[in-house]
């Protein structure tokens, strides 16, 4: 640490006023501030003295992903080897994926981290560190096959058109993550969905079939696995999503921190139960059959509303509006879910709305709030 | 009252510091729609150059005589007529094109460039004027439906005036297009990139805050 420290030191008048170097400041801060807490403190204005900073807690939503992350990779070697027929040990499965998953968190990583150090130069602001959840997130909300050059594309929009057009972090509207799958999602259809991308095919199988579970109820057939499965998340899907077990271990260490809002996340999990609970009693078509609380382990509802509808960038910041805010996106996630065949699961379009429409609840929730009191006024003044 | 215009500035403001779709954000229903190739692009950007421009001439020469309550009214005729004609020629001379741009060129006179010039310009100006801020107008219309066209088609189905551009050698490496470009989307976002980079050529563009 010392001789980093040196390092760091030694070079820093190039980057200061006057320096040949002047105009990547910001680049420098940045790598500066991410291996040190840096020595300058604000010099405007009322501010909360805490420990927590944005830093922390960016970090604190990596570590929460780091269980999922270990899982998806143990899991797409896992279905590998089962459709390959071969024998194979937990930790051949591990390798054999974590060679796989990791070219993806690389490559969002470097796109990524380029363009917004690109951006904080241009323009002469500091470098954040909100990419480094989302450039985790992306990954994990991928198929597993997805080339990378499509990765880096969907990160490069998602990150200038998601997120700088608008002002850098804290500013966006949309979650950019999401942005970066829904993107990916419309553009190049046949990569990210049907029954082919979830698994990397072996090149001597018999039978391949690597339907998803929503995939396969969408088409109206029955699946083999059973609610364990589904619940420690040895089925296929985009990397990071398929154990629920694992998402809940990260939401636990969100929770405890206080990280992530706890009420999204229930009012969430409450609205998908509900909705999936009147299609159960409606039951036309298989997708409307399966259990409510089965609902709740498939797809990527878990992961997205642990991970990021709770974004407080783009969530509800009232208290009420996060009720109401997680509450339609659960609806909306089973509602996309079951009634679009295109789409055969809408936990990411439910978030990207409601991510828009948020605002929109704040501003109602704060002016019935004022009305009240307005009233109460009048009555104590009457 | 007519203050005197000089006849290049009448052409070249439209393009670029005064844009009907870039800067006035006019008319951008039919740029979303019809930008997902080049050709019916440019048959469109003629049709309205053309029908902004007579419109123009044919209000201004009667601009004294029409009361000015019912303006909308003889305005509104004059656009019509143009538009049907414009229509009928396409139907007869270029049916592949007119099938592809189908309602929208009924549409033009809906849009709103064509309103907007005969209000803001060939009721209070002469007739060459008029004619000429009409081509400019229209010129600028079809400067950005042609930009916004040529990134949807080249990216979007890997050609320009349906000839293949981007090689086959490409498609074999495992390059796909990208099929948002074909949705109205992605043209709402190529125009946003058009503008951004446009105001940041010309920061004058930029509103005060």
């Amino acid at each position: 640490m010392k001789v980093l420290e040196k390092f760091f030191n030694k070079y820093e008048h190039l980057f200061l006023e006057g320096g040949k170097y002047e105009k990547y400041y910001p680049a420098y801060m940045a790598l500066y501030t991410f291996m040190f807490t840096p020595g300058e403190t604000t010099k405007r204005g009322a501010h909360i003295r805490d420990a927590v900073d944005l830093k922390r807690v960016m970090f604190t939503v990596v570590l929460a992903l780091i269980p999922a992350t270990i899982f998806g990779m143990w899991n797409v070697g896992y279905q590998y080897f089962q459709q390959a027929g071969t024998e194979f040990t937990n930790w051949d499965a591990f390798v054999y994926g974590f060679w796989k998953v990791l070219p993806m968190i690389i490559v969002s990583y470097v796109v990524g981290l380029g363009i917004e150090f690109y951006f904080a130069i241009l323009r002469g602001h500091d470098v954040n560190e909100g990419y480094l959840v989302t450039g985790l997130l992306i990954p994990l909300i991928m198929p597993v096959t997805i080339p990378l050059w499509i990765l880096a594309v969907s990160v490069a929009f998602a990150v200038i058109i998601g997120k700088e057009v608008f002002g850098g972090t804290g500013m966006n509207i949309v979650n950019p993550a999401l942005v970066a799958r829904a993107f990916a999602f419309f553009a190049y259809p046949s990569f990210m969905s049907g029954n082919e991308v979830w698994i990397p095919k072996p090149e001597h199988a018999d039978a391949y079939s690597g339907e998803t579970i929503l995939g396969a109820l969408g088409q109206g057939q029955q699946i083999a696995y059973t609610w364990k499965d589904m619940f420690f998340g040895t089925i296929p899907g985009s990397v990071g999503e398929t154990s629920v077990l694992m998402i809940l271990i990260g939401a636990a260490l969100l929770l405890l921190t206080k990280v992530g809002s706890w009420r999204i996340m229930l009012s969430g999990f409450a609205g998908a139960a509900l909705m999936a609970f009147i299609f159960n009693l409606w039951g036309a078509n298989t997708l409307m059959q399966l259990p409510w609380w089965q609902h709740l382990l498939v797809g990527g509802l878990a992961f997205g509303i642990v991970f990021m509808a709770t974004d407080p960038v783009t969530a509800a910041q009232t208290r009420k509006g996060k009720w109401i805010y997680g509450f339609l996106i659960g609806v909306f996630a089973i509602l996309v879910r079951v009634f679009n065949p295109a789409y055969p699961e809408g936990v990411m379009l439910a978030i990207l709305l409601m991510n828009v429409i948020a605002p929109t609840i704040d501003y109602y929730v704060v002016q019935a709030n004022i009305k009240k009191r307005m009233k109460r006024l009048e009555k104590q003044t009457a | 009252m007519a203050k005197k215009h000089k006849w290049q500035d009448l052409i070249k403001d439209p393009l670029n510091e005064n844009n009907p779709i870039t800067v006035q954000v006019l008319g951008i229903c039919s740029a979303l729609a019809i930008t997902v190739k080049l050709m019916p692009a440019i048959v469109m950007a003629l049709s309205v150059m053309v029908v902004v421009a007579f419109s123009n001439l044919i209000v201004s020469l009667i601009r004294n005589y029409i009361p000015n309550r019912i303006r909308i009214i003889v305005q509104l005729l004059v656009v019509a007529t143009l538009v049907i004609l414009v229509d009928q020629i396409l139907k007869a001379f270029a049916y592949d094109v007119s099938k592809q741009l189908s309602v929208f060129v009924g549409l033009i006179i809906t849009n709103c460039i064509v309103m907007g010039r005969l209000e803001a310009f060939a009721l209070g100006n002469k007739p060459l004027d008029s004619f000429l801020d009409g081509i400019g107008n229209g010129a600028g219309y079809g400067l950005i439906l042609i930009i916004v066209a040529f990134f949807r088609e080249l990216f979007g189905s890997g050609t320009l005036f349906d000839y293949q551009i981007i090689p086959q050698s490409f498609y074999d490496l495992g390059y796909v297009n990208n099929a948002m470009m074909l949705l109205p989307a992605m043209a709402l976002i190529t125009l946003g990139i058009v503008i951004w980079v446009q105001r940041s050529l010309y920061p004058q563009l930029t509103e005060k805050e």
